[in-house]
This record gives structure tokens, C-alpha cells and sequence, in this order.
């Protein structure tokens, strides 16, 4: 049954986890992304959806990918984007995030996108602010624009999520994009695999509803995809696992483990990859890797959260 | 969605289903007068009505003329001029329309004309696709009350309305018993 079909509604002002979503309003923020994704297509690849909103992308931690799609995806709509980060800021001169933002919001901004380092700061803003507040990541909580756009590109490359087998491997403890996924693939009906070094990925994630596996040869034949992280080396100390020769070495998927891969699996990765380290080249460039889809979809699904929590009225 | 609502008691019948398709039978007539070149005519509905509302008059113009004719579709949520005034969304859905649009003609298909907004909304969207030669409207009611210098090409009946009435249109889909009714407030 189609979301049309069920008479479904958007009527969010931010989006701040997939935890707190049903699976009916993921189906249609991924409905709705697959008419975005069309506009890509046009002859003239912008609509007025958003004419004479204010777009700040405010991102406290450094990232550019996540910021330049949603800037392009605020273009694509017709709407106005400034950009402030950690650097420019005056979070660096002792401001409150809530004093920024009350400035921000005084500017008359309309969508406020925000990256932080503080789990629930996403939500500590869209509690006290009108405008709407997007998550582009909360330290290691959630990153729901990151698991929607990896679920789109699941549901159109293999027509369906439910009855999925996925593994996410690699830095799960750190990883607000694993936490994400996990949510969004159980409620719409996937398996989950977690696997990684017991240091990064505990048990307590059971809890979850997820297998975990710390042998990653055992899970690559079984599954039909696999969504691998980047090592985040900035957020890790040394403790967790003995270096990074020895991670690829147990837990990469080098050519050699490809190999034991279905060959409809599909390979997954958020971006930026080290190559070598989680994955290797020839892998990462090869027939079964859509990590160059999930960049463009990322966009289309970044246009329909824009576009629904950015178009209802606060 | 509202067409399957409860009709109320104060619902007044004025097209009934044989009478819808009389009335697509005669705008498929008028289309076909008006277009010597079918094969350039593209029948554009909008959501959802309008799509089920062109497929039939496609149909008719197939039955008559022994000719096929091009159908797409134009979701205008993305070109609205009333972003954020509504309290909730309803899903948009991919437009499709038979590329390129150069030299073709695109005839907008919907249920009812009323302020003419989602007419201008869908104008902006097919150019945003392309140049075509010509754009026709084709409607099933058109109750009056324009808010913009629009007029219909093709019109199934003219319905005099007070703004506060109701259209309610139940065609395709679920609809067990298809037909127009005016509910007056």
C-alpha cells in the first residue's frame, strides 16, 4: 500500500532521529524524495518550493559533504542559504548554542540545519526555537538525513527493505550514521547485523534489536547489503583497537573478502572512505559499490526534508 | 484522501457518472476538433483526479480516432504559492511528461477550476521542463471565482458557486458510486 493510498500527512516542523519516526513517515519522506530526485532530470533543475525561506546550515563540527548537499539541496528549491561554521562562529568567543541560535532565529531563518557535537542538541533548539530544526548529526546520536538516504538507495536498487539482510561494520560505538540505520531498517522490516571489534561494538546493542557479529567472514556470505564506516580516527583514542593495519586486516573488506560477497550484495559507504583501511579501491570502485548513488541521492532526500519540515507552517 | 469522505445531507448531485462521461466524450470531441496534429498532444493530469479525468478522455480519443495519445502527469506541489501556510503536507509524486516539449502541445487536465492557482502552479512546472508550442486546460467543473487571468479550453459544465460552497468530485480510485455534488455551507 502506498503512502498516497493510506492518506498519510507530513506535519513535522523538524527532523531530529529516526527513533522518534514511524515507519510510515520514513516511507514517506522516501516517497516524496523519489519526486525530488526527478527534479534532477528537468531542464531547468530548480523549483520554487521554498522561494523567500532562509536556510542556515550551522555546522559546529567541520564537514563538507553533508553541508554542500544540503546547500545545494536548499538552491534546488529556491531558497536562501548562509553557511557558518565552528571557525566563524561565536560559539568560539563563549556564546551560548542557545544565545546563536536566538540570534539566528531573530535573523529570521526559517530552517535551521545543524551539526553538533553534543548529542540532543538538534533537539535542546527545536524545543525552544519556531524554526525548523534539521539534525545533520549530533555527536554520536543520530544522523537521520545520512540513514534516509542509505535507505533510499537500498529500496531503489533492490525494490524493497523488509526481508533485507544488512550488515553495518566497523565503528558502530562512535557512529551516530550505525545508530540511524538501525532504527530506520528495523521499523521498515530489515535485519541487522552489527560487526567490529567487541570494543566497538558492545553488546548492550542488542538491546536494539540487531545481531552482532565479531567474525566478518561469517556474515559476508549471508548478506544482501553491507554498509561499511569510516574509522573515525579523530574521535577515537588508541584503547579500542590495536591500529589500523590490524582492522583492515580483520575486519576491511579488501578484494579477497568481496569474494564471499552475494554478487547482488550491495556495498555501502557514507563517505569520506579510507581507502584501504575499511575498504579497498578496486572494491570501493567497483560493479556491486553504489556509494556514488547514495552522494546523488543524498541530495533528493535532503530536498524532501527541506522541502516538508521547511513548507508546513510553524 | 477527502472524495471518500461521508457525503453530507445537504450534498446536491449535479453530474452523475453517466453524465461525467458524456461530458469527456464531448471534450475529447473538442480536443480533437482543435488539434488537427494529435500526435503532438500530450494530456497532462494533476493529482490525482486530473490524471484518472485525462486517461479517460485519452480513452475516448483513442475510441474515436483509432489513435493513441500521449498522457503524463504534472505534480505542482513543488511550484505552490502558498508554501508554509499549511499545517500539513500531502505527498508529492515525480512529474512525467513525454521529453522534449518542444513543438508539442500540453493540455492540463484537472477536476475542478476554481482560483486558477494550481493552473499557474502547473504552467510554471511544464516550462520548467521545456518550451511547448501551446498550453490548453481542460477541466470537468469550472465553479468560477478566479484569482488569475485564467480561462478553460475545455470545460465538462460551468457550475455557478458562492465561494463558501464545496466541489466534492468522486471519479477513479475506491469511488464505488462516481459523480459531482455541491455541498452549500
Amino acid at each position: 500500500m502506498t503512502t498516497e493510498a493510506m492518506g498519510i500527512r507530513w506535519a513535522r516542523k523538524d527532523l531530529l532521529g529516526l527513533r522518534e519516526l514511524s515507519a510510515e513517515e520514513i516511507t514517506f519522506i522516501l516517497d516524496t524524495a523519489d519526486a525530488f530526485k526527478q527534479v534532477g532530470t528537468r531542464e531547468i533543475k530548480k523549483v520554487p518550493a521554498l522561494r523567500g525561506k532562509t536556510l542556515v546550515n550551522f555546522f559546529i563540527e567541520p564537514s563538507t559533504r553533508t553541508r554542500t548537499s544540503f546547500e545545494l539541496a536548499a538552491f534546488r528549491l529556491s531558497a536562501d542559504v548562509i553557511n557558518i561554521s565552528a571557525t566563524t562562529s561565536s560559539l568560539t568567543k563563549g556564546e551560548s548554542l542557545k544565545d546563536t541560535a536566538r540570534n539566528l532565529e531573530a535573523l529570521h531563518a526559517d530552517i535551521l540545519v545543524l551539526r553538533h557535537g553534543s548529542a540532543g542538541a538538534a533537539q535542546f533548539l527545536a524545543e525552544r526555537l519556531r524554526t525548523s530544526v534539521i539534525n545533520a548529526g549530533d555527536g554520536a546520536h543520530e544522523h537521520p538525513t545520512q540513514a534516509l538516504l542509505d535507505l533510499y538507495t537500498i529500496r531503489e536498487k533492490r525494490q524493497r527493505i523488509a526481508g533485507l539482510h544488512v550488515a553495518i561494520i566497523g565503528d558502530i560505538l562512535f557512529s551516530r550514521v550505525a545508530r540511524s540505520n538501525i532504527f530506520g531498517l528495523l521499523k521498515l522490516g530489515a535485519r541487522v547485523t552489527l560487526v567490529g571489534p567487541s570494543t566497538l561494538v558492545p553488546r548492550e546493542f542488542e538491546k536494539l534489536g540487531v545481531q552482532i557479529s565479531h567474525r566478518i567472514d561469517d556474515v559476508l556470505p549471508e548478506v544482501d547489503v553491507v554498509n561499511l564506516l569510516r574509522i573515525q580516527h579523530e574521535r577515537q583514542r588508541k584503547e579500542y583497537f590495536p591500529g589500523i593495519g590490524e582492522y583492515t586486516r580483520l575486519f576491511g573488506l579488501t578484494k579477497e573478502r568481496a569474494r564471499l560477497l552475494k554478487p547482488e550484495c550491495l556495498i555501502m559507504h557514507p563517505g569520506p572512505i579510507n581507502r584501504g583501511v575499511e575498504i579497498d579501491s578496486q572494491v570501493a570502485d567497483g560493479l556491486q559499490s553504489v556509494i556514488l548513488d547514495q552522494v546523488t541521492n543524498g541530495l533528493a532526500v535532503r530536498m524532501a526534508v527541506l522541502y516538508l519540515c521547511g513548507g508546513i507552517a510553524t | 484522501m477527502n472524495d471518500f469522505k461521508e457525503l453530507p445531507a445537504t450534498a446536491v448531485l449535479i453530474l452523475d457518472g453517466p453524465a461525467i462521461e458524456r461530458a469527456l466524450r464531448r471534450i475529447a470531441h473538442e480536443i480533437i476538433e482543435r488539434n488537427p496534429d494529435l500526435t503532438s498532444v500530450v494530456l497532462a493530469g494533476i493529482p490525482s483526479r486530473g490524471n484518472e479525468i485525462a486517461h479517460r478522455i485519452a480513452g475516448f480519443i483513442t475510441a474515436i480516432e483509432k489513435k493513441e495519445i500521449s498522457t503524463g502527469v504534472i505534480d505542482v506541489s513543488m511550484h505552490r504559492d502558498d508554501v508554509g501556510t499549511r499545517a500539513e503536507l500531502p505527498i508529492v509524486r515525480a512529474s512525467q511528461l513525454p521529453l522534449p516539449l518542444e513543438g508539442r502541445t500540453v493540455i492540463i487536465v484537472d477536476d475542478v477550476l476554481y482560483t486558477g492557482r494550481t493552473v499557474r502552479a502547473a504552467m510554471d512546472a511544464i516550462s520548467s521542463f521545456g518550451r511547448p508550442s501551446r498550453i490548453q486546460l481542460a477541466v470537468l467543473i469550472d465553479r468560477g471565482h478566479r484569482e488569475l487571468p485564467i480561462r478553460p479550453d475545455y470545460v465538462g459544465k460551468n457550475v455557478p458557486t458562492s465561494s463558501s460552497d464545496r466541489i466534492r468530485v468522486r471519479i477513479g480510485g475506491r469511488s464505488e458510486e462516481e459523480g459531482v455534488w455541491t455541498i452549500k455551507e
